[in-house]
């Protein structure tokens, strides 16, 4: 579903991603690890077309299109999503118009018809009882004075949502209690299905007691330089990023 | 990102929509101004003497007085000889009886900017008084306004017919001496529109007027004088547009309101008058004086706005709070795009005990553009307990425009309350990306933030206006993305 081949990727002048390679196919779930600084974040704006990002060289393709020539609102609409590290507060800008909107974008993009008012809030409820979320949320500011946890969990309703083909989801855990943690985990399991590929960037091993990947890989100095299966994360956990940094200079 | 810049050149570069000029016959007066040309317009318009001594007293006023500078605009030297300061489509000479004697061309124009006059038409419920550079063309649903005793017709046929009303009212809100443009107007204007609310009465349906700028080199000097008697309540909005010309054009309306006690009036402008091209080339200038008088107890004025055209706006609608516990109210939105300039604001005049004053102004720049929110509030010393509470919030479109704020507050008395917020705030690269990102595309994910910006606004609007003013700031802002 998504190939990238030794993608170099700069911003502002400065080389971050230096040859990586990755290959994700549906129904897998991969979790990206490694320490501050090793491109984990560049890499999912790279992949969501964040125009401060420059690719140098390399190639993406994802469903045998060059991902690289679309416009970040068509990766969207094609089924790529990202749940931001820091989502950004929209004031004044209802939560319910901007999901609607989103939804409808995507929608007349495959040639569905739009969804009316009266459908959304039916199809908007049933994903928030997932979410454990207050129908109070609906009305507010798009990230509007939300908590840290609150963020995160608008994030993962915006994907249940959307249902996209591939979910890249940022950090998704960081600043989560373990309630917060269960919820979220519970909204990215409900949607992992053999049609879709998930893409879990993260610092730490907790997140994958939750949602177990099927490959884990070691992102260092903007390539990957280990991959394995979920034990690779145990093995991290115990024993830090600077065994496996020096394993690989030696 | 060269496809983004292509796509935001191509948004800047749309034409405003409602510039077509209109081909017909107009008698018009030659351009200059003296008291003959006063004189000459009074008898064009048919007016008793107390109307042209009214105006040969503002002319002689206005002699003595500068053009103010103080404002934060920038523009070369007005010449007001010039100027013509009477047009009228010719064929209105012979008076039109009916719709179907109306210049078809003229009707047309209406047509093109979507106010069709036919009663029956998608307007129902909305009374217009239509005015075509310097004569009102219509008056629709006058037989419905007549059952309810309400008096809505153009300001000349309020001249001849209720000489007792214009005596008594016209004037005294806003003085001939006020200023040196409600002093120009005075002297020269040459149409507008009058209302006039029975005691007790709700006025039955919204009511409207619809300004149009046609003639080259002629300046449209309105007036518009609101009276709500006692107990009645009146929603009156004003719409806007003019063709592109590359000259500039003046316009200097008066607008006054007087609100009797228990009365209340709404007062919405959607302005929209040709902004000059992006190299600041033609456009309007809008240098207006609105004012409305909370003559009684318990009376309130409320004036919402939208401003989106206009090469240069000058215009502080304001509220005179003379009843006890009147309460005055306005709501702003003010967009200048490329090279516009705004200057635009309230004034809260508290002198009666227990008055109250809301002020939400929101202002957009883009391009080049420059935008000032100019306000003041005022306490009299004999206004106890007065409450003021004023929201003034700055949105910035790109890098090169400006947003500047200039709050007054007079306070003479110690028990008012006064709260003055302010923010400025830009369209972040990060919010329209998390946008994109969920699939919208750029425009809209500009007009969604605008739009929620707006939104206090934008809900006092009647209905039908406020998407009308939703979509007219879409295209005012489109492209202003960079």
């Amino acid at each position: 579903m998504l190939k990238i081949r030794n993608l170099h990727a700069s911003i502002k002048g400065t080389e971050i991603l230096k040859g990586l390679s990755l290959e994700v196919n549906a129904g897998e779930v991969h979790a990206i690890m490694g320490p501050n600084g090793s491109g984990k974040s560049t890499l999912a704006q790279v992949i969501a077309g964040h125009v401060d990002y420059e690719v140098t060289s390399g190639s993406v393709t994802y469903q045998g299109k060059d991902l690289l020539d679309l416009a970040p609102e068509m990766r969207a609409r094609e089924g790529i999503f990202l749940g931001f590290q820091y989502p950004v507060e929209i004031p004044g800008v209802n939560n319910t118009y901007l999901l609607k909107a989103a939804l409808n974008a995507k929608r007349k993009h495959l040639g569905l018809p739009e969804v009316d008012a009266y459908e959304f809030m039916k199809l908007i409820r049933e994903k928030m009882k997932l979410m454990e979320m207050d129908p109070s949320f609906l009305k507010r500011g798009v990230n509007e004075g939300f908590s840290g946890g609150e963020k995160k969990r608008n994030e993962i309703l915006q994907m249940a949502l959307l249902e996209p083909t591939l979910a890249v989801l940022d950090e998704t855990d960081s600043g989560l209690d373990i309630d917060a943690l269960k919820v979220v985990a519970n909204g990215v399991n409900t949607l992992r299905s053999p049609e879709r590929g998930i893409i879990l960037v993260t610092h730490y091993q907790r997140l994958l007691d939750y949602i177990e990947p099927d490959h884990v890989h070691v992102l260092s100095g903007g390539r990957i330089i280990r991959s394995g299966d979920k034990s690779l994360a145990h093995d991290l956990e115990e024993r830090g990023y600077d065994w496996l940094s020096e394993a690989v200079s030696a | 990102m060269a496809n983004d810049t292509n796509n935001i050149d191509s948004f800047v570069n749309r034409r405003y929509e409602h510039g077509f000029i209109t081909d017909i016959e107009m008698d018009s007066l030659p351009p200059g101004l003296d008291e003959d040309i006063i004189r000459a317009l009074s008898a064009r318009k048919k007016e008793p003497e107390f109307m042209l001594e009214w105006r040969l007293k503002a002319y002689r006023h206005w002699l003595t007085l500068k053009e103010p500078e103080w404002a934060h605009v920038h523009y070369p030297k007005i010449d007001y000889q010039a100027i013509s300061y009477y047009a009228a489509p010719k064929s209105d000479a012979d008076k039109p009886k009916s719709l179907d004697e109306v210049d078809p061309k003229l009707l047309e124009t209406y047509e093109k900017l979507g106010i069709p006059l036919h009663e029956r038409a998608r307007l129902a419920g909305v009374a217009v008084d239509a005015v075509f550079d310097s004569v009102s063309v219509t008056t629709t649903f006058k037989d419905k306004l007549a059952e309810a005793g309400v008096i809505f017709c153009p300001f000349s046929e309020a001249v001849a017919k209720h000489p007792e009303l214009i005596k008594k009212y016209l004037g005294t809100v806003v003085p001939q001496r006020d200023n040196f443009f409600a002093a120009l107007n005075s002297a020269v204007f040459s149409e507008g529109s009058f209302v006039y609310i029975p005691k007790g009465v709700r006025c039955p349906m919204e009511l409207s007027t619809y300004f149009r700028i046609n003639a080259a080199n002629t300046g449209q000097f309105e007036r518009t004088l609101i009276i709500a008697d006692e107990g009645s309540y009146v929603s009156y909005l004003e719409g806007c547009t003019a063709p592109m010309r590359d000259e500039n054009q003046l316009h200097a309306a008066v607008v006054e309101l007087v609100a009797l006690r228990d009365a209340e009036i709404k007062y919405s402008t959607v302005q929209n008058w040709y902004p000059g091209d992006e190299n600041g080339k033609g456009g309007i200038y809008n240098f207006v004086t609105k004012r409305g008088d909370c003559r009684g107890a318990n009376s309130k004025i409320s004036w919402t706005q939208v401003e989106t055209g206009s090469a240069i706006t000058w215009k502080y609608p304001s509220c005179v709070l003379r009843g006890e516990n009147s309460v005055g109210e306005f709501y702003s939105v003010a967009v200048a795009n490329n090279m516009q300039q705004a200057d635009t604001g309230t004034k809260m005049i508290h002198i009666g005990r227990n008055t109250r004053s809301t002020i939400v102004s929101k202002g957009i720049s883009a391009g080049k553009a420059q935008n000032a929110y100019r306000g003041l509030v005022k306490i009299m010393p004999q206004a106890h307990n007065a409450r003021n509470h004023t929201q003034c919030d700055s949105l910035l479109v790109g890098k090169e425009c400006g947003a500047h704020t200039f709050p007054y507050m007079e306070v003479k008395n110690p028990s008012a309350k006064i709260e003055h917020e302010a923010t400025t705030s830009k369209i972040s690269a990060d919010q329209l990306f998390y946008c994109r990102q969920r699939g919208l595309s750029e425009e809209d994910a500009v007009n969604m933030i605008v739009n929620g910006f707006c939104k206090e606004v934008f809900k006092e609007l009647p209905m039908e206006f406020a998407v009308e003013a939703q979509a007219l700031l879409n295209v005012s802002l489109e492209g202003a993305v960079g």
